[in-house]
């Protein structure tokens, strides 16, 4: 069964941890797929400016280091309020 | 909602090959992880195969190094739901991934490889990543 992949066919994200910026808000999750309503991460969890305790970049070091403090199971976010999507590895750490 | 059996054993029977003991209720969890001492490696097994499909062979790769942990165990996320809770349990801060491997030390858990840290990579990388922190925790060579 090594290599073996279920779902082939998806987006070159698909299976991979992300992290989508708004201009408000950091969301780390395992990236899904695009659907009509937006992009799909699972098991997500959320940098939000001025509610969330320190900085980004501390919010990304700690979830390098112990993983994603997950709070949504299932995260729609509209097309249009993503800034950027990059994987979580590729900040470094 | 879990797979179906048959669809999972190949991929428990993988762990078990390599020599990985695999934990299927909270109690047999508990009868290796509470008050363990000495070193004690958590392969929490997955059904993905982007990251799971590396992960396993890695492991199997870093199992034929000279040091090694006291012992191998597994759990299979989304599968073995307590027991998975139940290992993670043992964890601390580090949250839950699958696949993710801890390697716990009297207890502590002095190495965690968590999914993100799996995806993308090849066994090889991830098993030199492994037995790197066999030689730092899991002391002489046997």
């Amino acid at each position: 069964m090594s290599g073996h992949v279920f779902h082939p066919g998806h987006h070159d994200l698909h299976g991979i941890t992300v992290v989508l910026e708004t201009a408000n808000a950091l969301w780390v999750g395992r990236f899904d797929s695009v659907t009509p309503k937006g992009v799909l991460l699972h098991d997500a969890g959320c940098f939000e400016e001025g509610v969330t305790p320190g900085t980004r970049e501390e919010y990304l070091q700690k979830t390098l280091k112990f993983g994603v403090r997950a709070t949504e199971k299932n995260k729609l976010i509209a097309e249009s309020e993503v800034r950027g999507i990059r994987q979580l590895t590729a900040i470094g750490g | 909602m879990p797979y179906p059996e048959s669809l999972v054993a190949p991929m428990r029977a993988e762990m078990v090959q390599m020599g990985a003991a695999e934990l299927r209720t909270v109690a047999e969890v508990d009868a290796v992880l509470g008050g363990a001492s000495g070193t004690t490696l958590v392969f929490v097994n997955s059904v993905c195969g982007c990251a799971a499909g590396n992960a396993r062979p890695a492991l199997q790769m870093a199992l034929r190094h000279a040091v090694l942990p006291d012992r191998t165990v597994t759990v299979f996320a989304g599968q073995d739901l307590e027991a998975s809770a139940r290992a993670r349990s043992y964890f601390g801060e580090y949250q839950p991934s699958s696949p993710s491997v801890a390697l716990i030390r009297d207890g502590e858990v002095v190495h965690f490889v968590h999914r993100h840290q799996i995806e993308g990579r090849s066994p090889q990388a991830l098993a030199a990543d492994l037995v790197k922190a066999f030689d730092q925790h899991c002391g002489v060579a046997r």
